[in-house]
């Protein structure tokens, strides 16, 4: 018998196959639109609702290469710092408070004891219902967007964390103890490093959030940002800006995600060995 | 009765209970300096639960365990431990798992040792395991034979009073296993140092160690029978055995066929009932003190 190319658990797709079929699905959809975008242009040659690849790409290219003549900016760019700021300075925060005190509730049972149930219920707060508290608190400048940020993620990472140092064998923390590490030698220089590959892998899967929280807060209150462009030109239903924008931030997003797996295997060669064992 | 031994582990009268089930029952026993004591005895019958004790990952519920003249807390530089796994950290390489003891805490009542000289120190150590090549990799790219090499060394570098070593060979396959344990008694030779061996192997004990101590469940005193008697483990047995010469052909002789029958009969069959009193305590080490109710008049 053969092995099938395709169907069923045994298939074997080979090196080329699997990127055709990788780019099927693009494929599909980008035809699916530029059909569509056809169809409606035939019917209705100035239709803003889905503008041609000229339209955006015309459209992308005066936000990216023209300067604003109020400001003298570019826009695009302008917009990307200041998004990304607000983002990695968020992230970071959250990243390093969950870090801490994951870290502190996994290893010591009275700091556990005390902040877990704490830090479990704020977890369950949705971040975006206490987004007017933090406009009012912290004002409508860069702290309350990256507060939204830091507050929706590092309840999440911090009990991540703790979960990892719960999975450490107890087998490590008795050896590191006979070794005559102190208790904080235990937590920083055996511990730590044991987690920061699975804190890497939660800042990944928190990005998502992150961008989810960062767009929202620049809808609502800012005057820059790639959340504030969209939404300040949905108004003109200009959507040949807003398609190109969703690209852009997407595709920072997943170089976001890619620099992350590739410091991940660069910084701790270690990591995931353990496994084959 | 205190034990007449100033030197090595003393535990005395020492029980250990979770709940209701009594795990090691008024439980006595001397360890010399420079003894390599193996210890076997049926599953569940409370091995692990007497090293954790002796480790200080756990206190006993009464008794006391004194080690050189101290009383034994939490586990601490002291005492060295080989876990069957875990023993390693992952995230370093070989050399600094071995030189980690140094450059943490350092020995007990010793100075802090620089750097170079730590590195160079774990690096002789690597050298006697025949490991020196290895030093750069991690721990998760060595056979777990290698493994266990280092994390011996890891726990000798501390120069610790006692060594334990919990199945430290029991997930190496056979040939592996014959290997290391040739290799550790080489090791036990040149160190003269006192070990502690946990193993539920009993030719790897009988091989392995100068006493071999009988832990078991299945004997009777004068407590009876009854519903409210509620038995733990005891030190049903403990041999003297000759130095082992090298090489494992001794484990084919009739003597060494002889011994582990009869540690069988003594520890490992659930019919088979001593009374406390009658215990195979011959070692000249050993001793048992019994309460009232085990042994009246």
């Amino acid at each position: 018998m053969t092995t099938p190319r395709f169907l069923g658990i045994h298939a074997r797709p080979g090196k080329l196959l699997g990127w055709a079929l990788a780019a099927l699905p693009f494929l599909l959809a980008l035809g699916l639109y530029l059909w569509a975008s056809d169809i409606r242009h035939r019917d209705n040659p100035n239709d803003k609702l889905l503008p041609t690849p000229a339209q955006m790409v015309d459209a992308a290219g005066r936000m990216a290469f023209e300067q604003d003549r109020r400001t003298g900016t570019y826009p695009m760019a302008r917009d990307t710092i200041s998004s990304l700021k607000r983002l990695l300075t968020g992230v970071a925060l959250a990243a390093s408070a969950g870090l801490l005190l994951g870290l502190n509730m996994g290893l010591f049972p009275g700091m556990g004891a005390t902040l877990s149930p704490f830090v479990t219920f704020l977890s369950m707060i949705p971040p975006l219902a206490i987004l007017p508290i933090l406009f009012i608190s912290f004002g409508v400048d860069e702290l309350a967007k990256v507060m939204l940020i830091f507050i929706g993620l590092f309840p999440l990472i911090a009990r991540d964390m703790q979960l990892a140092v719960r999975k450490l064998p107890g087998e490590q923390i008795t050896k590191a103890l006979t070794l005559g590490a102190s208790q904080l030698e235990l937590a920083y220089r055996i511990v730590l490093p044991q987690i920061l590959p699975r804190l890497i892998e939660t800042v990944r899967l928190s990005l998502g959030a992150a961008w989810l929280f960062l767009i929202a807060a620049e809808a609502i209150a800012a005057d820059d940002g790639l959340g504030y462009r969209i939404f300040l030109v949905r108004r003109y239903l200009a959507m040949d800006i807003i398609l190109p924008y969703v690209l852009w931030i997407t595709l920072i997003g997943y170089l976001m995600d890619l620099a992350l797996r590739y410091s991940l295997q660069w910084a701790f060669p270690w990591y995931g060995g353990n496994d084959d064992e | 009765m205190t034990a007449s031994l100033d030197n090595g582990l003393i535990v005395e009268d020492v029980y250990k209970a979770y709940g209701s089930k009594v795990v090691l029952d008024n439980l006595d026993l001397r360890v010399r300096n420079g003894e390599f004591c193996t210890l076997v005895g049926p599953s569940g019958c409370g091995k692990s639960t007497l090293l954790r004790l002796i480790l200080g990952e756990e206190q006993p519920s009464a008794g006391r365990i004194i080690l050189n003249g101290e009383t034994l807390g939490p586990p601490n530089a002291r005492r060295g431990i080989v876990f069957q796994r875990y023993s390693l950290f992952p995230h370093l390489s070989v050399i600094d798992n071995v030189s980690l003891g140094l450059r943490l805490g350092g020995r007990p009542g010793s100075e802090r040792i620089p750097a170079r000289e730590s590195r160079a120190e774990a690096m002789q150590y690597l050298e006697r395991m025949r490991l020196a090549e290895h030093a750069g990799k991690y721990p998760h790219q060595l056979s777990g034979g290698m493994q266990q090499r280092v994390a011996i060394a890891q726990s000798l570098i501390m120069k610790p009073e006692i060594l334990l070593m919990d199945e430290p060979f029991g997930a190496l396959d056979p040939d592996t296993r014959e290997d290391m344990q040739l290799f550790l008694l080489e090791l036990w030779e040149q160190k003269q140092m006192t070990l502690f061996f946990v193993t539920h192997d009993l030719e790897e004990a009988a091989f392995l160690g100068t006493r071999i101590l009988v832990l078991s469940q299945y004997y009777t005193d004068d407590r009876g029978n009854g519903d409210g008697v509620n038995r733990g483990a005891k030190i049903v047995a403990d041999h003297q055995l000759p130095r082992s010469p090298f090489g494992t052909g001794v484990k084919f002789s009739p003597e060494f066929g002889d011994l582990i029958a009869q540690i069988r009969e003594e520890g490992f069959n659930p019919a088979y009932l001593q009374h406390a009193r009658d215990f195979n305590l011959k070692h000249p080490d050993a001793f048992q003190t019994l309460t009232e109710l085990e042994l009246r008049g």
